[in-house]
C-alpha cells in the first residue's frame, strides 16, 4: 500500500464561538439554573464551546413557547405557507452545507468524506421532501383531514446529528407541530447552527426550540405534561424508559432503537461486493449506527475466502484525522463510549472467539479503536448479542438459507439486515422471513428520505422517512 | 307429557383451536351459567398457542385469509338467532357481521393501501410492505359484547397476527359462542385464542409476556390498570393501543388505524443494473 498525502479539509469555514445558549423562541438564551458543559473534538480532545444545560425551567420556558407557537402561528398557517419556511430552510443548509459538514466532523469525529458527502446531501433532502408534503396532508393515506398533534419532544443521538435532527424536525414541522428538540450532549453543535439557520429562514418564533444538556434534560422534556408527542432515537434501555414514563398519558411515541444486523452473504454472492458491502455495513461511521451489519452470516463454504478479502480490505482502510479528506474511519465519539467497545471486545475475547485488526497507527491524543473483527463467535457471545456501537465485527456462518434466517433473526433487536446473493428468488424468500424494518439486498447502509427507516421487536416503533414518516406526527 | 329437559352448554375456553376449561379448574358465575375463569397459567398457555399459529397464519397468502375472513362472515350470520337467544340486539349480530366481512375485503388490499414503491435518488428498486407484528393481546370491550370484540378481533388477525384475547368479563357467553364460529370458519386453530374471566388476573400476565409482540388495552376502563399494563408492556417494547374513549362510536367507520397499529413496514432495498 502506497502512502498518501494529507489532504485536510480547512477549519475556516467554521466560526465557532467560545459559548452557546438554548435556543428558545427565536433567541438564544442563558439557562435559568446557568449549568453549562463542554463540547469537545473527540479526535483531538480540544474543547470546541461551552454548551448551556437546560433545567427544568428551561424545559418549561421552551415547552410554552413551543405551544404558543402552535395555538397562534403554526398551527393556523397553511399548509403552503410552512412548505416554504421548509423549502428556505432546504436551502440554507445546501447553501452552507460546508461549514455544516466540517463542524459535524469536528463535534462528532466521522470523516469530513461522509458528513460531507452523506450527511449533509441526505439532511437538505429530508427537509425538501417533507416541504412537499405540508400542503399535501389530506392525500397522504391517513384520511381527509389529517390533524397535527401539537407540541413535539425529540431526543437525537450523537452518532448522526444533524441528520437524526432532519429526521425529526422536517417530519413534524411539515404536519404542522411544533418542536423542542435535545441533541446529544457530545453533539450539540451543528443543532445549534441549525437554530441559527431558522432564525436566517425567519422561521416564526417558538416553532423550533433546541435544549442542550444530558440525560436530565432529555428527561425532563419527554416527561413534560405539556408535550404531546415524543420522539426518541439513541439506545433500547433508555427507549424503555421513555415508554414506561408515557404509560397513562395521551402522548403519542415513537422510538428508533438499537439494532444487531445480520449481514448473510451466500456462496453465489459476488465476494468482491459482498465484501466492500461488509466494510460498509460494520465501519461507516465507525459502526456508531443502529443499523450497522454487526454480524456477519457467511455461508460456511465460502467463509475462508470472504474473510481473507475482507482482511485484505480492512488493512486499506485509513484510520485518522475526520478532516482529512482521505480518511475512512474516524474518531469514536466519546471517552464512554470508546470505554463500551473496549468492554465488550475485551469479553469477545475473554468467551474464546478470535480477535483480529489490521496493522493500524492511531493518533496518541483523542478517541480511537481500531477496525475489528472476531472469528469462531457464537450465538452465545456478549458479542453476537449486545449492541457494540463501534467498528466491530462478529462473524458466525450458516450452511443452508433455513440457518440463515434462525440465526439473523435470533435476537431481541428487529432493525435491519443485509442479504448478499446472486439468486432473486433467494433475495425475496430471505426478505420476507427476516423480521427486520430494513432489508438491503446485495447492498447496505443506503437511507433516502422517501424511504420508511424503524424497526420490529425492541428496536422500537414507527416509522421515518417517506409517506410513513408523517403517521408519527398526525392524529390518525 | 312432560316437557322436554334442554341440554345445556358448558362454556369454556378457547385456546389453540380447543375448548378446554381453565387449567385451574375454577368458573365463575355471569349470565346465568358457569363460565371458566382462566388464570394466569391458561394466559401463557394461549400465548404458546398464538405463537405456534403466527407462521402458517402470517404465510399464508392474503387472499386466504380475507376467504377465511369471509367464512367467519357467513358463519356468524347462520347463527344470528343464537346470538339474539343470548341478549345480543339483532341490529348489533348484522353489524357485527357486516364488520367482518368489511374486514375481509382488507386482507389483499392493505399491503397496496398502506405500503408501496419509493422514488429513492438514486439506481434502487425500493419497496414498502406491510407484516404482521406477530402474537397481540387484546383486551376487548366490555360492550358491545359481540361488536366490539368483533372490532377488536378482525383487525388484527386480518393482516396475519395472531391473537390472545380477554373477554368482556360481564358479557363473556358471547365471547365463547363467537369461539364456536370461528371454530367453523377454517380459522386455523391458534389464530384466535379467547380467555373468559378477570381481566385484572389475566391481562397483567400477558402484558407483561415477552414473547407478545403488542397489545389493545381497548377495552381497559380502569386508568390505574391501563397504566400498569402499559409499563408492563415497555419491557419488550409492545406496540400499545391505548384505552379506547368512554364514548368511543361502536357503529362508525373504523378507518385504518386498528389494522396499521398491529403492522410492522419492511423496506427492501435492491440495487438496479445490468
Amino acid at each position: 500500500m502506497f502512502e498518501y498525502a494529507p489532504a485536510p479539509e480547512s477549519r475556516s469555514v467554521v466560526d465557532l464561538k467560545p459559548s452557546y445558549g438554548l435556543f428558545i423562541d427565536g433567541k438564544f438564551v442563558d439557562p435559568a439554573d446557568g449549568g453549562s458543559f463542554k463540547s469537545i473534538n473527540p479526535a483531538s480532545e480540544e474543547v470546541l464551546a461551552e454548551i448551556a444545560e437546560a433545567g427544568s425551567e428551561d424545559v418549561e420556558r421552551a415547552v410554552r413557547a413551543a405551544r404558543k407557537a402552535y395555538d397562534k402561528v403554526w398551527g393556523p398557517m397553511s399548509g403552503r405557507d410552512r412548505a416554504k419556511y421548509l423549502y428556505r430552510i432546504a436551502r440554507l443548509i445546501q447553501e452552507r452545507s460546508r461549514e455544516l459538514a466540517v463542524l459535524e466532523s469536528l463535534d462528532n469525529g466521522k470523516p469530513i468524506r461522509e458528513s460531507r458527502d452523506v450527511d449533509l446531501p441526505l439532511v437538505a433532502a429530508h427537509f425538501f421532501y417533507y416541504a412537499g408534503w405540508a400542503d399535501k396532508l389530506e392525500h397522504a393515506g391517513f384520511g381527509p383531514r389529517p390533524q397535527p398533534i401539537g407540541v413535539a419532544a425529540q431526543v437525537i443521538p450523537w452518532n448522526f446529528p444533524l441528520l437524526m435532527l432532519a429526521w425529526k424536525i422536517a417530519p413534524a414541522l411539515a404536519a404542522g407541530n411544533t418542536v423542542v428538540l435535545k441533541p446529544a450532549e457530545t453533539t450539540p453543535l451543528t443543532a445549534l447552527l441549525f437554530a441559527e439557520i431558522c432564525q436566517q429562514a425567519e422561521l416564526p418564533a417558538g416553532v423550533v426550540n433546541i435544549l442542550t444538556g444530558a440525560g436530565d434534560t432529555g428527561r425532563a422534556l419527554v416527561e413534560h405534561a405539556g408535550v404531546d408527542k415524543v420522539a426518541f432515537t439513541g439506545s433500547t434501555d433508555v427507549g424503555r424508559a421513555i415508554a414506561r414514563s408515557v404509560a397513562g398519558t395521551r402522548k403519542k411515541l415513537t422510538l428508533e432503537l438499537g439494532g444487531k444486523a445480520a449481514n448473510i452473504v451466500f456462496d453465489d454472492a459476488p465476494i468482491d461486493q459482498a465484501v466492500e458491502g461488509i466494510v460498509n455495513g460494520i465501519f461507516f461511521n465507525q459502526g456508531h449506527v443502529c443499523c450497522a451489519g454487526s454480524r456477519l452470516l457467511v455461508q460456511e463454504n465460502v467463509a475462508d475466502r470472504v474473510l481473507e478479502s475482507l482482511k485484505r480490505r480492512m488493512a486499506q482502510l485509513r484510520v485518522g484525522d475526520p478532516l482529512d479528506k482521505n480518511t475512512d474511519v474516524g474518531a469514536i465519539n466519546s471517552a464512554a463510549q470508546l470505554e463500551r467497545i473496549r468492554e465488550l471486545s475485551d469479553a469477545g475475547s475473554a468467551e474464546g472467539a478470535e480477535r483480529w485488526s489490521p496493522p493500524c497507527d492511531l493518533p496518541d491524543r483523542g478517541f480511537w479503536f481500531a477496525p475489528t473483527i472476531f472469528t469462531g463467535v457464537t450465538q452465545a457471545h456478549r458479542i453476537a448479542r449486545e449492541e457494540i456501537f463501534g467498528p466491530v465485527l462478529s462473524v458466525l456462518t450458516f450452511r443452508t438459507p433455513a440457518e440463515a434466517v434462525e440465526k439473523a433473526n435470533n435476537t431481541p433487536y428487529g432493525l435491519s439486515a443485509g442479504i448478499w446473493t446472486d439468486k432473486g428468488s433467494r433475495i425475496l424468500w430471505m426478505a420476507d422471513r427476516l423480521r427486520a424494518g430494513v432489508v438491503w439486498a446485495n447492498t447496505f447502509n443506503k437511507f433516502d428520505p422517501t424511504s420508511p427507516f424503524g424497526g420490529f421487536k425492541e428496536s422500537g416503533y414507527g416509522r421515518e422517512g417517506g409517506r410513513h414518516g408523517l403517521e408519527g406526527y398526525l392524529n390518525v | 307429557m312432560s316437557e322436554r329437559v334442554a341440554v345445556r352448554k358448558t362454556y369454556k375456553l378457547f385456546i389453540g383451536g380447543k375448548f378446554p376449561r381453565s387449567e385451574s379448574g375454577r368458573s365463575y358465575l355471569v349470565q346465568s351459567s358457569n363460565v371458566s375463569l382462566a388464570s394466569r397459567k391458561d394466559a401463557r398457555d394461549a400465548v404458546v398457542a398464538a405463537r405456534a399459529a403466527v407462521k402458517g397464519w402470517a404465510g399464508a397468502t392474503a387472499y386466504n385469509r380475507g376467504q377465511i375472513l369471509y367464512r367467519a362472515a357467513e358463519m356468524l350470520e347462520g347463527r344470528r338467532e343464537q346470538f339474539v337467544a343470548l341478549g345480543i340486539p339483532g341490529d348489533e349480530v348484522d353489524a357485527a357481521v357486516d364488520r367482518w366481512v368489511w374486514y375481509a375485503g382488507w386482507a389483499d388490499k392493505l399491503a397496496q393501501v398502506y405500503g408501496g414503491a419509493n422514488p429513492v435518488a438514486g439506481p434502487y428498486f425500493n419497496i414498502s410492505a406491510p407484516e404482521p407484528t406477530g402474537v397481540v393481546a387484546v383486551v376487548a370491550p366490555e360492550r358491545p359484547a359481540l361488536l366490539g370484540l368483533v372490532s377488536v378481533i378482525a383487525p388484527a388477525i386480518v393482516s396475519g397476527n395472531t391473537v390472545v384475547v380477554a373477554a368482556s368479563p360481564s358479557e363473556p357467553l358471547a365471547a365463547v359462542t363467537l369461539a364456536e364460529v370461528l371454530a367453523t370458519s377454517d380459522l386455523p386453530g391458534g389464530v384466535v385464542n379467547i380467555l373468559t374471566g378477570a381481566i385484572t388476573e389475566t391481562a397483567p400476565t400477558l402484558a407483561a409476556h415477552m414473547d407478545v409482540n403488542a397489545i389493545d388495552l381497548t377495552g381497559v376502563t380502569d386508568a390505574a390498570l391501563a397504566t400498569d399494563l402499559e409499563v408492563k408492556a415497555a419491557e419488550n417494547l409492545k406496540r400499545v393501543l391505548r384505552p379506547a374513549p368512554a364514548d368511543h362510536d361502536w357503529t362508525g367507520d373504523p378507518g385504518l388505524a386498528p389494522m396499521t397499529a398491529l403492522l410492522e413496514t419492511k423496506t427492501v432495498w435492491h440495487p438496479k443494473g445490468v
